[in-house]
């Protein structure tokens, strides 16, 4: 903020492009308050949270799945009731680590079916009643970086950007490859037309809006190539998408890229048929993904920085449909990530499957309240301006 | 003040999808623009790509056939709404009633549906454009008994003594009044008014007395037993509905930033006038505050109106009509598939890094066959039943790290500029709505191909397309 009101004073706005990149990186503005790092996996589709952790223990559950339950001598237990799918030996590891919190049961009040309208409360953290048109994480920049000169803060790793990184005046940026998008950036007519584009400071003028995206966009792609060149992971993470996305979010991090959320998706986790072999695939790919990951930045000393959430739009209905898979649902749980969790295992009480709202899970933890824990407990930000309202913390972290 | 050409330019770009290459070469005057922007179009064409027959008899032998014929009929519907968003797209490029398309994609923002069904798209996109410049009563009246908003709305499932209170809450907080002018209570009550409202086989409104709740509902303080007409009417009569559309129509026509001033006046016009939308919008086109600086090139366009503007002056088509799905999926703005009942946010919410470079880039991919290099994010069907407008996943990884392979005739544009001395300054007049820097103008020229003066000519407007400030109209 003070660069750039003195720039702007003494008239030299269009040199602030000249500074050497270098400069640039040194002086970008990260966000002072904390040196914590969170990590959002947004599981797309809506994930079988009862395949996912099975209350290996209960009848109703299987009855109400003859076909597609998981068998009690394949689950991998984490206490007398509730375990992982057999597919998720890696979040076992972090678990038995004490590197792993289950939550279960987090939702909202009038949860909403559809994929599209329960990802937009998500990741607006709106009330099921009204629409946020910017996400949570958005909001976050918003607040913590009205100043900052890139939007490099919130990142998430993919061609397009989701609607929970974009605030009201900042947006977080979107890339899958620094090289890449380095290289789209390098382009010399794009080069010549931010450099010679002097920005000023008229709020409303939507040139400037433009012009300031770009400039923005430029230096973030060159900030994030630069400083990332410095480490490349040598774990070995799987061949896959998502595999190659948290490797990237690894070299960020260690390589001490400015970033403090990281957000990236893995799906479709839409099981209406044969699901499972679809989300045994899935779940393999998240939980040997994460687990590698959590070990690369142990290795690396920064494991004590990183808290990792997964969440998806909702789970799915606690009885089987008639093809071998399931239909959209309500709450699930979430799993947390990290060296320092203060409550390490089990969160709360496994679903009610006795209790059942026209076939669907209650709630007993709104999400709200999970993020507002992050915010305030991870981030050190105060999380009523983000998130409208004062909200309860919970105790894992 | 700005020039009478200068006037026309932005009366077109708002009031339309900008001038043809035809408008620039004949001589127009202001008033009869006007005039002919209101004139009732000469005749209507309603948009159809299936008829309700083959739909029912699809959906009737999806019911019966094995899985792979199965899939061979989802994929022909889910083509035919691909048909149907590029057969609106081609409209708003070339039908005549330019503030008649522009209007009609202002209320699919306002009134935001979308459907499985392809026939229940089409009865939707003719209400919109129908009632384009009619009356805000009718179209309310007609989109509150459609069967794509009943469905959407799920007010199929709001039954006497089990209310859904879905659309009765949208129809006033997105419709029609905004939030704030009614209560909880009132939508409880008007959700019982609006039971029975559903439809038939054959995809027409029906009022199915045995779900509607017949007893007396107290709304906005009126007591009687109310039909959901009835609640309309209520509605509209009451003064803020008038604001509250007056209010986004200004944002989506003049000015993302409100003046308050203009707005209450405009709203009274509009109210007035028993929500008269041409008297609406007449009073906002042939004001002079319109016509201001400040309202002058500072809309960021959506993905739509920045593909149809494009393409109205360079006739682009593709081999493969899923192409211009997956641009407006790549910008965030895609036709019949808005991102939920508010619809799109628009101004600044279009821009982001990556948006913005997709924006810069996108002239070269379609004008030059640069490779594309990103991927949309995939977008979930809501349901196995559906068949909505999501587009095949194989062909965006068919499409990653490939070409677009348009097809554009450039003929009338190399004709036009052929005499023309300074390629530049003359292709900024016709394609930016307002004048930009020499600088500007000079990078353009330095990153161009001059060997020939077609070359020469099709750079400078492949360049000038991709600017930050061609994204503003």
């Amino acid at each position: 903020m003070k660069r750039r009101n003195f720039i702007q004073t003494t008239g030299l706005a269009s040199t602030a492009m000249l500074i050497p990149n270098f400069l640039k990186a040194q002086e970008n503005n990260p966000i002072k308050n904390t040196d914590k790092i969170v990590i959002v996996i947004q599981l797309t589709g809506g994930n079988d949270g009862l395949n996912t952790v099975i209350p290996y223990e209960n009848d109703l559950y299987y009855n109400a799945r003859p076909e597609i339950s998981i068998k009690k001598n394949e689950v991998l237990k984490l206490d007398n009731h509730q375990g992982l799918n057999p597919n998720m030996q890696g979040f076992k590891n972090l678990y038995d680590d004490g590197n792993m919190c289950l939550i279960n049961n987090v939702g909202y009040p009038e949860p909403d079916r559809s994929h599209f309208r329960s990802m937009d409360i998500w990741q607006t953290a709106s009330k099921s009643s009204e629409y946020k048109t910017t996400g949570w994480l958005g909001r976050y920049l918003d607040e913590q970086c009205a100043s900052c000169d890139k939007p490099t803060q919130i990142m998430e790793i993919d061609d397009t950007l989701s609607l929970a990184l974009k605030g009201n005046n900042a947006k977080g940026l979107a890339l899958k490859d620094a090289k890449r998008l380095y290289a789209t950036t390098s382009n010399v007519f794009i080069n010549q037309l931010s450099k010679q584009h002097a920005i000023g400071d008229h709020q409303h003028d939507n040139v400037e809006y433009l012009y300031k995206t770009l400039a923005e966009t430029i230096s973030s792609a060159n900030y994030i190539y630069q400083t990332s060149k410095i480490y490349k992971s040598a774990a070995t993470y799987p061949n896959h998408q998502f595999g190659k996305s948290m490797k990237t979010i690894s070299e960020f991090i260690v390589s001490g890229v400015n970033t403090k959320v990281y957000y990236v998706s893995l799906g479709s986790f839409d099981t209406h048929f044969n699901q499972q072999k679809r989300q045994g695939d899935l779940l393999q790919q998240l939980a040997e993904t994460v687990k590698v990951f959590m070990d690369d930045l142990k290795k690396n000393s920064k494991a004590d920085d990183v808290l990792l959430m997964t969440f998806s739009e909702f789970g799915r209905r606690v009885s089987e449909n008639a093809s071998g898979g399931t239909d959209h649902g309500t709450a699930n749980q979430i799993f947390l990530f990290g060296n320092n969790l203060k409550k390490k295992g089990i969160y709360n009480e496994a679903p009610n499957l006795a209790d059942l709202d026209e076939g669907d899970l209650k709630y007993t933890i709104d999400f709200r309240n999970v993020y507002a824990t992050i915010l305030k407990k991870w981030l050190n930000t105060d999380e009523q301006p983000i998130l409208g309202e004062k909200l309860e913390y919970l105790s894992f972290i | 003040m700005l020039l009478e050409r200068d006037k026309i330019k932005h009366l077109y770009n708002r009031a339309g999808f900008g001038l043809t290459l035809n408008d620039f070469q004949t001589k127009l005057d202001f008033q009869s623009c006007l005039k002919k922007l209101f004139s009732t179009p000469k005749s209507y064409n309603y948009l159809q790509t299936i008829s309700l027959a083959e739909v029912e008899d699809a959906q009737q032998k999806i019911k019966q056939l094995p899985k792979d014929e199965k899939k061979e009929l989802k994929q022909m519907l889910k083509q035919n709404v691909f048909e149907l968003n590029n057969l609106w797209l081609n409209e708003m490029m070339t039908n005549e009633s330019q503030l008649h398309e522009k209007m009609a994609l202002f209320w699919h923002g306002h009134f935001a549906c979308r459907s499985i069904n392809p026939y229940f798209d089409q009865q939707y996109v003719d209400i919109l454009r129908k009632n384009a410049l009619g009356n805000f009563g009718t179209m309310l009246n007609e989109i509150s008994k459609t069967p794509a908003m009943l469905q959407y709305l799920n007010n199929q499932q709001n039954k006497k003594d089990h209310p859904n209170e879905n659309f009765a809450r949208e129809v006033m907080e997105l419709f029609t009044l905004g939030r704030g002018n009614y209560t909880e209570q009132d939508i409880k009550e008007a959700a019982r008014a609006f039971t029975g409202f559903g439809f038939d086989k054959s995809g027409e409104f029906k009022f199915k007395k045995i779900q509607h709740d017949f007893d007396a509902k107290i709304f906005q303080g009126k007591t009687a037993n109310f039909s959901g007409e009835d609640i309309l009417q209520i509605i509209l009569a009451k003064k803020e509905c008038a604001y509250f559309v007056t209010k986004k129509i200004y944002q989506f026509f003049v000015n993302d930033s409100i003046d308050e001033e203009k707005v209450k006046q405009l709203a009274d016009t509009f109210y007035q006038s028993n929500y008269n939308i041409k008297v609406l919008m007449q009073s906002i086109f042939s004001s002079d505050w319109f016509y201001d600086e400040k309202n002058v090139a500072v809309k960021i366009k959506s993905p739509v109106e920045l593909l149809v503007v494009m393409f109205r002056v360079i006739p682009t088509t593709f081999e493969d009509n899923q192409s211009t799905i997956f641009i407006q999926r790549t910008l965030g703005q895609i036709l019949l598939n808005p991102p939920n009942v508010a619809g799109w946010n628009g101004g600044r919410s279009w821009i982001d890094s990556s948006s913005l470079l997709f924006r810069m880039q996108l002239p070269q991919v379609i004008y030059f066959d640069a490779a594309i290099t990103v991927e949309p994010k995939e977008i979930t069907p809501e349901s196995k039943q559906e068949m909505q407008m999501t587009m095949t996943e194989n062909y965006v990884k068919k499409l990653a790290a490939k070409k677009l392979n348009a097809q554009s005739d450039w003929s009338a544009i190399y004709n036009y500029f052929s005499k023309a001395t300074n390629i530049e300054n003359e292709v900024a007049a016709v394609f930016l709505s307002k004048k930009i820097d020499t600088s500007t103008l000079k990078i353009v020229k330095a990153n161009s191909d001059n060997s020939t003066k077609n070359l020469e000519i099709k750079n400078a407007v492949v360049n000038m397309l991709s600017l930050p400030e061609y994204q503003l109209c």
